[in-house]
């Protein structure tokens, strides 16, 4: 909080003196959580990173880090729409009313906003990845090394890109184990390293082998070291926290995506998009795989190369609901719509949703 | 299932040593009668002092040391504005939490990504093998047995010793303590200092036991929840190593709890523990006469001995 403030009191004073300095291009970034989670917001500040080194002179960023979801953010957009930001990135699901509610007042600022889909103004896009392809290449593996059968979950928040990535996980594994089973854990936080530390430990204690996250911390990868079970990283490549632990790890690569809208504003031809990109493009990479046999290496990469080359969903029917009605008929594909949105559990959950 | 209740008490044992650590330091602050409500910040200094330490030097004890040490000097910043200056205890305790969590995400950046340095356990070969309770009691991490040990030694102090019950006269009223010849001030520094080294200690304990890495902001609350406990235990020692351990179980109760899939919503399930937290204050001040028995009279007061 108090870097933010912090922050927020600096970007005022900038703002008086930007004036003069009218030619560059700025670009702001507000994070959920610290540059240094080494997971999501580390990721996206690398995305920060990048433009800078790619775009050098012309641009200038800053970024607001731990600016919690909720009215706070409205705060943070609105200070950095005044103090001359061109394009503000907001890198939370959390902050997409506070998005449109700023981008109304702001109309000649752009704003990105990740993992949401209100666009209410003309001036604001969304963005976002298909991390639920890595997903299912991480249940595969998951279903081919565990002796248990059974997977641990570590889940942040109920919204559809957390359904999307367990009910994606749990198609992987049942296409190698149609048994395999999946504990669900929430810890209703992004990011709280201790809290998702002993939601790992209580998976493990209750049977699972292979522990994955949808938190931003490196805490679970290291719990699973210490307990010898398996491991899947999450955001970044987290091979140091588990050397003999990681299977592999979903990294975002949003630099391509941050590069080419900041040009855009740069070149004056910013357009309104809703962006969905995933492994095809780049967006999302699969961090190598370790600690695994290579047969079921070769499996992970076939998938990988079918996802990559527009062969493969992951979810093509015939899919099931958790609650035994049907989804999804043979060779059907899910809409984008109904993923966007999803609110149900498929079959093999072991869990009951959050609503 | 005997293996899983083992280590679900030993869980639930190193997520309650931090916070009774924390707590109990801050206890002795307000039985001296100053509210430190900087416990949040100290514990983040130390805890990046600890991991610092332990990394630069590879032996996580000069770690735990250095946390302590730098918890104590931070709490002396503290000491010296709202005792020597007067300021107010409350404004000053809330900046020195945003001072530490600022300061120890500046001093941590380099250490990002960097795996830490682990306090080994102690193990009590033969005991440790009891079943259910053999490695609570002999197999622990040091912090730990400081911990437990920490809890009796304020408790002897406290009620025991001479000092301590000067201590808390200076806590209940520091007017007749000062015509007393009773150096005031000076009571209240080494109490600052203390709670401070506490503080660091259990900081260090979530960077060298309990998660060994350093992230910003990876307190996330926890010095609060001491603060709370405080509180919740009304200022006596053992009551805060029972609300301790309750807190730490109900929160890694609700985990099991949900990937056992009872079914309930586990958004009720991570509220539990403040729900549990709140109960017992209502439970607490219901009982007025034994909540003014036990809260320093001058809690939070400010004291110019000229006047």
């Amino acid at each position: 909080m108090k870097k933010m403030i912090l922050a927020l009191a600096a970007s005022a004073v900038m703002g008086l003196g930007v004036s003069a300095a009218e030619a560059k291009t700025k670009a702001c970034f507000i994070y959920v959580g610290p540059i240094g989670d080494f997971g999501w917001s580390y990721q996206h500040d690398r995305g920060r990173l990048d433009v800078e080194e790619a775009l050098g002179d012309e641009v200038e960023t800053a970024y607001l880090e731990s600016v919690p979801e909720g009215p706070d953010a409205e705060r943070a957009l609105e200070r950095f729409a005044r103090s001359g930001c061109n394009i503000i990135f907001a890198t939370s699901f959390g902050y997409m009313d506070q998005v449109n509610q700023v981008a109304a007042d702001f109309p000649d600022v752009k704003f990105e906003h990740a993992t949401g889909y209100k666009r209410e103004h003309p001036n604001v896009s969304t963005y976002n990845s298909k991390f639920h392809e890595g997903r299912y290449v991480q249940g595969q593996i998951a279903a081919s090394v565990s002796d248990a059968g059974v997977a641990g979950y570590i889940a942040s928040f109920p919204i559809p890109e957390v359904v999307m990535g367990i009910n994606s996980f749990i198609l992987g594994a049942q296409s190698v184990n149609p048994d395999f089973e999946l504990k669900v854990v929430w810890v209703n936080t992004w990011f709280d390293p201790s809290k998702e530390g002993d939601a790992a430990k209580a998976l493990i204690d209750q049977g699972a082998d292979i522990i994955t996250q949808h938190t931003d911390s490196t805490a679970p990868m290291q719990v699973a070291a210490e307990r010898g079970v398996k491991a899947f990283g999450q955001a970044s490549d987290m091979i140091d926290f588990g050397k003999e632990t990681q299977l592999t790890s979903i990294i975002d690569d949003w630099g391509p995506y941050y590069i080419e809208r900041v040009k855009a504003v740069i070149e004056g031809d910013w357009e309104q998009v809703d962006v969905w990109d995933g492994m095809t493009e780049g967006h999302v990479v699969m961090a190598p795989y370790t600690n695994m046999p290579e047969d079921v290496k070769k499996l992970a990469m076939d998938t990988e190369a079918k996802i990559k080359a527009g062969e493969f969903d992951p979810f093509t029917g015939p899919i099931t609901k958790q609650d035994g009605t049907e989804w999804l008929k043979e060779g059907e594909v899910a809409d984008i719509g109904t993923l966007l949105g999803m609110n149900f559990y498929v079959k093999g959950v072991d869990d009951e949703l959050p609503q | 299932m005997m293996d899983m209740w083992q280590n679900i008490i030993l869980t639930i044992a190193t997520a309650a040593t931090p916070l009774l650590i924390a707590a109990l330091g801050e206890l002795v602050v307000e039985r001296s009668g100053v509210l430190n409500l900087g416990v949040e910040g100290m514990m983040i200094m130390g805890a990046v002092t600890g991991f610092a330490v332990a990394l630069a030097t590879g032996n996580p004890w000069l770690g735990m040391i250095g946390a302590i040490i730098i918890g104590s000097l931070f709490s002396l910043l503290f000491g010296f504005l709202v005792l020597s200056i007067a300021t107010n205890q409350v404004a000053t305790g809330l900046s020195l939490t945003l001072l530490g969590i600022g300061l120890s995400g500046m001093i941590g950046e380099e250490f990002v990504g960097e795996p830490g340095v682990k306090l080994s356990n102690i193990e009590i070969p033969g005991l440790v093998d009891i079943p259910l309770v053999g490695r609570l009691l002999f197999g622990q991490d040091p912090i730990f047995y400081i911990s437990i040990a920490l809890v009796f030694g304020v408790m002897w102090f406290l009620f025991k010793t001479r000092t301590g019950l000067t201590l808390r006269s200076v806590g209940d009223n520091h007017d007749s303590a000062h015509a007393l010849g009773i150096p005031v001030l000076r009571y209240r520094y080494f109490a600052v200092m203390f709670g401070g080294a506490c503080a660091g200690l259990a900081g260090a304990h979530l960077t060298l036991v309990y998660t060994p890495q350093w992230i910003e902001n990876m307190t996330s609350g926890r010095g609060w929840i001491a603060l709370a406990l405080v509180v919740f235990a009304s200022w006596r020692p053992l009551r805060l190593l029972a609300g301790a351990y309750l807190f730490g179980a109900v929160s890694i109760g609700q985990l099991h709890a949900q990937a056992l899939g009872l079914g309930i919503p586990s958004q009720f399930l991570s509220s539990l523990p403040y729900l549990a937290t709140i109960v017992v204050l209502v439970i607490i001040s219901t009982n007025r006469r034994l909540t003014l028995m036990n809260t320093p009279a001058c809690l939070g007061k400010p004291f110019v001995p000229a006047r």
